[in-house]
């Protein structure tokens, strides 16, 4: 993160101080992220510089903080000062592990003492701030207690995409129509809370309220210096959203306000997240941030790219080859070889690439000095410096390649998959509460290598586990480490990937639109059945039983132990029954995985004495189990049971199995009947499921004779 | 217009707030208002508006009678009017069902009939027409009550304000109704559904509308709501925000499969369309929230007339909105009464006598018949007709019914005095209201208390 701050020249306007904040390193990027920041810090200070007459800026950093002091001197920001340009001075400090924290650190160093403007290192934006703080300066004369003036800015207006379109959360404000003051906020939408809740307060003190969901935050915040006394008061803020905001509006002691400015003209985007990151890439391409595009910028690196038509840029020192297809909105960095037959369709290739014949690429970004084979395909992808896709390798949608990572011949990365040279670190913990987490300088101080592993479940990537592999070929596989996503889970991987909303996604969300409330009924906080409701319904339903056993289990144990008599336990476990609302069907099941469970505890080891202890516990118990044993279905029921836990939880009775059946059938525990209808059943099952009967057959065969003699008999 | 208006009149026994005011000789739609029954008003304007076929709903036999009598002496050649009687305490949604059967318009105007407003339902009716909506509300300010002279009563007010929140959610071209809270069941937080701002983007919460009874269905859908959801009573506590809550709700799910495929194949256009839309959002405003709300197939759309601050609009249904509406309406919503005043800003009818040094002031109606003494003042009062009225009596803010007596020295500030009252000499009333027939006793003084004669001695 980077703070720095101006000097006031004479008769200029009020002194402002500018914040920018660089979140080092996004959880879910190796080290990508770190590099995407430097680019928008460009941009911001480009911006800043250009049209606020901000005067100072101060850029805080933890995480990286030698390759942004690197990027602020090679782009020229660092050190000057003069009248008319804004002098850049990196704040560095390794323990701040929030925004909270970096705003503290920047209270204690005294830096700032006006007006300042706190800008997340990471947005692109064109706006004009002149309106802005002009508004918030007028507003603090008349009113002490305006402290901050939030830009916020309309999104898109597609009910379907304005909110998924930057990745970001779906936010929620309440403001005043008339003043424009931020009454609610909030900014995680997880779908348990089906409603808003405004406290009535705020609705008596304000007749009228606007509850908008089409809205953006830019993460350009113009304060007093309130504010950072305020961070340093609360010493528990961390987010500046989720904390310092929601603090303020629940707080009606100190009475401060936060102010709205909607930005009607411009362009403000906060580049969090990968969906982000290709969101606002595709705009700086198609021009939305003039003057912050390819062409503007590089001319003043003195590195020539030019725009050409359809949104080409290109370099003047790329190596083209004629056969070779650019499509529209694409960026081609320079000293970049393009081979025979490529097609490069709506990406970004950086600088130094080679590209070699037949490749194609979709809505990726490469970035600079990546080496890509013949017939290669990337598609929706990020792909980071020094990567190296060896021939006919396969990028599906969503992936992201750290640095240097390698992938071997015609291998596949599956979609959404996450591959980085460093293990993922371990901490879990690492929630967007700290969303500016220091793992400073990740190299160092990355978690040892032997705490993570690839997690494996991505079964058709063959990893090379090993150290030494990073050196080495990597013809058949990857080099790297696939990381999980820490906090999110696989839902919100569409939501944040590169890659483009799935179909079926945007079909749900039509539907989760439309399908409103048959729930919000009759009763005033209902619970909405979600879409994905019957799934949850049926794993409940597991537990559910699941508990039930381990009930029915242990009131058993107790009879076991003598404490229950008979009687009382056939009650007992019928109370089960009932609280769980089950069928006579399970609690067969239940009562008989408890008997055989206790023949397991009894035996040692060996199936021998296996055998003899389930022979003497079914003996034992085959009352209690017949009484739950009244029709072929239950009878049905207990065997299935016993199937599942020969294949599941109690393997030892696997091989029992025919022995035990004719036992169970002496013991009239099960009827000829069932035995048959289960076999029966099992005939057009798969191989897998058949192996009990399979293993029994010579038993159901001999049944089958019996019932036949039986038959003749008859006659 | 093909309306039918349904003008609910209430009954004798509905509400307790107005007791004593009403009684079984007024029933609630026949409590003059300066002088003319409150129903006067809601029936006026609907004949301004062109809607002439009405059915008027009274509750009880009794109730009907006596409504029926006086609206077809008014109304003769005027309107078409059917009084219909339905049982008592079926409240709105009930008396609505009752009536159910005689209702063949494709819409339904309900009105309730104790509405005094210049708001016209025609204008209701048409942006009702215009959206295509199933239910539109008339919708206005939450009126400044309390008379602002008094300052006991403002005070009063001020501690009442909360109770009557209600809440209103509304689309950004404010036609549209997405929430609805009403009344007194809001003393907690506010929860809106977080689907509902995902449709609409922004939603305006308002909490200084009232919903004021006048309500355009499409008689289909209220017909439906009636048939299926037998339990509501209240059109303004159950069915209006049923609809609204239902509103968004997807076909039922045995079409569905045709449904999805429907609007799986025009989804992407018609979001594609709703881009262009918003880009003339302030034109396109109304067909862009039609857009959304068509697409969900089963849909229908709950309208709001939101009525302007200028407008007057007032239901009488407490003692306090009676006071308020009989002061307003002689006063600065004078156009509503249909007299016209004198210079003096007030009505004296050419039949009533006045003593000498008697003083009426501006913003006073009295009415046939009546006779004042000498060295009387009154202001700011109404006076009904054949009152007889002694010498040195003070009437201040206050109406007084008909056929009533008050002997001298009486003061009455703040009262309701109804039919046949007496009130012997000095007798002091101050925010009080005194039922039909009853007798004040000489030098007696009430303050804030309600008179009435108890069941033995009528």
């Amino acid at each position: 993160m980077t703070t720095s701050r101006a000097r006031p020249t004479p008769g200029g306007p009020p002194r402002r101080q500018l914040h920018a904040q660089i979140p080092p390193h996004h959880p879910r990027a190796p080290q990508g992220a770190a590099a995407a920041g430097a680019h928008a810090d460009d941009r911001v200070h480009a911006h800043v510089a250009g049209v606020c007459g901000v005067e100072e800026a101060f850029v805080f950093c933890c995480a990286h903080s030698h390759q942004v002091k690197e990027y602020l001197e090679k782009a020229g920001w660092a050190g000057k000062s003069g009248p008319g340009s804004m002098a850049v001075t990196a704040v560095e400090s390794h323990d701040a592990i929030s925004a909270g924290d970096a705003l503290r650190v920047i209270y204690d160093r005294g830096v700032i003492h006006g007006d300042f403007v706190l800008i997340s290192g990471d947005t692109v934006s064109n706006m004009s701030l002149k309106d802005a703080l002009q508004e918030h300066m007028d507003r603090k004369k008349k009113d002490p207690l305006a402290v901050m003036t939030m830009v916020i800015k309309h999104s898109k207006p597609s009910i379907l995409t304005h909110q998924t379109r930057l990745g970001n959360d779906e936010i929620v404000m309440a403001i005043d129509p008339e003043t424009k003051e931020l009454l609610y906020y909030e900014d995680r939408a997880d779908n348990s809370h089906l409603y808003i809740t405004i406290d009535k307060d705020v609705l008596t003190n304000n007749p009228t309220l606007q509850l908008h969901n089409d809205m953006e935050d830019c993460y350009i915040d113009i304060c007093s210096p309130e504010v950072l006394s305020l961070f340093t008061d609360n010493f528990d803020y961390q987010h500046l959203r989720r904390h310092f905001v929601k603090g303020l509006l629940v707080d009606d002691i100190m009475g401060y306000k936060i102010y709205t400015h909607e930005l009607r003209s411009g362009y403000a985007a906060r580049i969090d997240n990968f969906r982000s990151y290709d969101t606002v890439s595709k705009d700086v391409i198609q021009r939305w941030t003039y003057p912050m595009v390819p062409d503007v910028i590089s001319s003043r690196d003195c590195s020539e790219s030019r725009l050409h038509r359809q949104g080409v840029y290109k370099a003047s020192d790329v190596t083209l080859s004629s056969s070779a297809q650019i499509g529209a909105n694409s960026v081609v960095g320079s000293a970049t070889s393009i081979g025979d037959h490529c097609k490069v369709l709506n990406s970004v290739i950086g600088e130094g690439c080679k590209i070699g014949k037949n490749v194609l690429i979709n809505g990726s970004f490469i970035w600079d000095n990546v080496i890509i084979e013949d017939g290669c395909k990337v598609s929706n992808s990020l792909v980071c410096d020094g990567v190296h896709l060896r021939a006919g390798a396969i990028v599906e949608p969503g992936c992201v390649l750290s640095f240097k990572v390698e992938v071997g011949k015609n291998v596949v990365v599956p979609a959404h998959s996450k591959v980085s040279l460093l293990p993922q670190p371990s901490n879990e913990d690492s929630d967007e509460e700290l969303e500016y987490a220091d793992t400073n300088s990740g190299i160092t101080d990355s978690p040892p290598f032997s705490s993570m592993r690839s997690n494996g479940d991505q079964s058709t990537v063959p990893l090379e586990e090993d150290e030494s592999g990073t050196s080495e070929t990597g013809t058949c596989g990857v080099v790297g480490y696939v990381w999980t996503s820490v906090d999110t889970g696989i839902v919100e991987e569409w939501r944040q990937s590169i890659a483009p909303i799935p179909k079926e996604k945007l079909e749900e969300l039509r539907h989760a639109v439309s399908d409103d409330d048959g729930s919000e009924d009759e009763s005033n906080n209902p619970t909405l059945p979600d879409k994905d409701d019957s799934s949850d319904s049926v794993v409940e339903d597991d537990d559910h039983i699941s508990k039930f056993e381990k009930e029915v289990e242990e009131t058993f144990q107790r009879a076991l132990g003598g404490g229950v008599n008979r009687d009382n336990l056939i009650l007992e476990i019928n109370g089960l029954r009932l609280a769980y609302s089950l069928q006579h069907a399970d609690c067969a099941g239940a009562v008989f995985y408890s008997v055989m469970k206790s023949a397991l505890v009894a035996a040692q080891s060996t199936n021998d004495t296996l055998l003899k202890t389930t022979a003497d516990a079914l003996g034992k118990w085959k009352d209690l189990v017949r009484n739950y044993t009244k029709t072929v279905d239950e009878e049905m029921e207990i065997l299935l049971k016993f199937e599942e836990m020969c294949q599941e939880t109690t393997k030892e009775f696997s091989l029992l199995f025919p022995k035990i059946l004719p036992y169970l059938y002496d013991t009239e525990v099960v009827s000829e009947d069932a035995i048959l209808r289960w076999a029966e059943e099992k005939e057009h099952a798969d191989e897998s499921d058949k192996v009990f009967v399979r293993q029994s057959e010579a038993f159901i065969k001999w049944l089958k004779e019996a019932e036949e003699e039986d038959d003749e008999e008859e006659e | 217009m093909d309306f039918q208006v349904v003008v609910l009149a209430g009954g004798t026994s509905d509400s307790e707030k107005l007791s004593p005011l009403v009684s079984k000789d007024v029933p609630k739609a026949l409590l003059p208002v300066a002088n003319r029954p409150v129903l006067s008003y809601a029936l006026d304007l609907l004949e301004a508006s062109d809607l002439k076929d009405l059915i008027v709903v009274v509750e009880g036999q009794e109730a009907a009678q006596l409504v029926d009598a006086w609206v077809s002496s008014a109304y003769l050649d005027r309107l078409r009017v059917e009084v219909v009687v339905v049982s008592e305490d079926l409240g709105s949604a009930g008396a609505l069902r009752a009536i159910s059967k005689r209702l063949t318009a494709n819409d339904i105007l309900v009105v309730s009939g104790d509405l005094v407003t210049d708001v016209l339902p025609g204008a209701v009716a048409a942006t009702h027409r215009r959206n295509g909506a199933a239910v539109t509300a008339l919708l206005c300010s939450v009126p400044v009550s309390g008379p602002s002279d008094t300052a006991s009563s403002s005070g009063k007010d001020k501690a009442k304000k909360p109770n009557r929140l209600n809440v209103v959610g509304l689309d950004r071209s404010k036609q549209f109704l997405l929430h609805i809270v009403s009344g007194t069941d809001v003393e907690k937080d506010v929860q809106v559904h977080k689907r509902k701002i995902q449709v609409v983007g922004r939603m305006e919460i308002r909490s200084d509308l009232m919903d004021a009874h006048l309500y355009a269905f499409k008689r289909t859908i209220l017909q439906d709501v009636l048939e299926h959801k037998e339990a509501y009573r209240s059109i303004r506590l159950e069915v209006l925000p049923y609809l609204v809550r239902s509103q968004l709700r997807s076909a039922p799910s045995g079409g569905s499969g045709t449904a999805v495929d429907e609007t799986g194949s025009s989804a992407v256009q018609s979001s594609g369309n709703l881009q262009c839309l918003s880009q003339h959002r302030v034109i396109a405003s109304s067909a862009f929230k039609q857009n959304v709300l068509s697409r969900s197939s089963g849909g229908h759309r709950c309208c709001a007339y939101i009525a302007t601050k200028s407008k007057y609009c007032h239901r009488l249904n407490s003692i306090q909105s009676y006071c308020d509406i009989n002061r307003d309406v002689i006063g600065e919503a004078s156009h509503l009464s249909g007299y016209s005043f004198s210079t003096q800003n007030n009505i004296i009818h050419p039949s009533s006598v006045l003593g000498s040094k008697t003083t009426i002031g501006p913003h006073c109606i009295l009415a046939e018949g009546s006779q004042l003494g000498d060295k009387c003042s009154v202001k700011r009062s109404v006076i009904g007709r054949h009152c007889r009225i002694g010498s040195n009596v003070k009437i201040v803010n206050s109406v007084v019914m008909n056929h009533v007596v008050i002997e001298d020295g009486c003061h009455i500030q703040g009262s309701v005095v109804c039919n046949n009252v007496q009130l012997q000499e000095r007798a002091v009333l101050k925010d009080c209201q005194v039922g039909a027939g009853y007798i004040v006793t000489a030098g007696s003084e009430h303050k804030a208390e309600s008179l009435a004669r108890k069941y033995s001695e009528l």
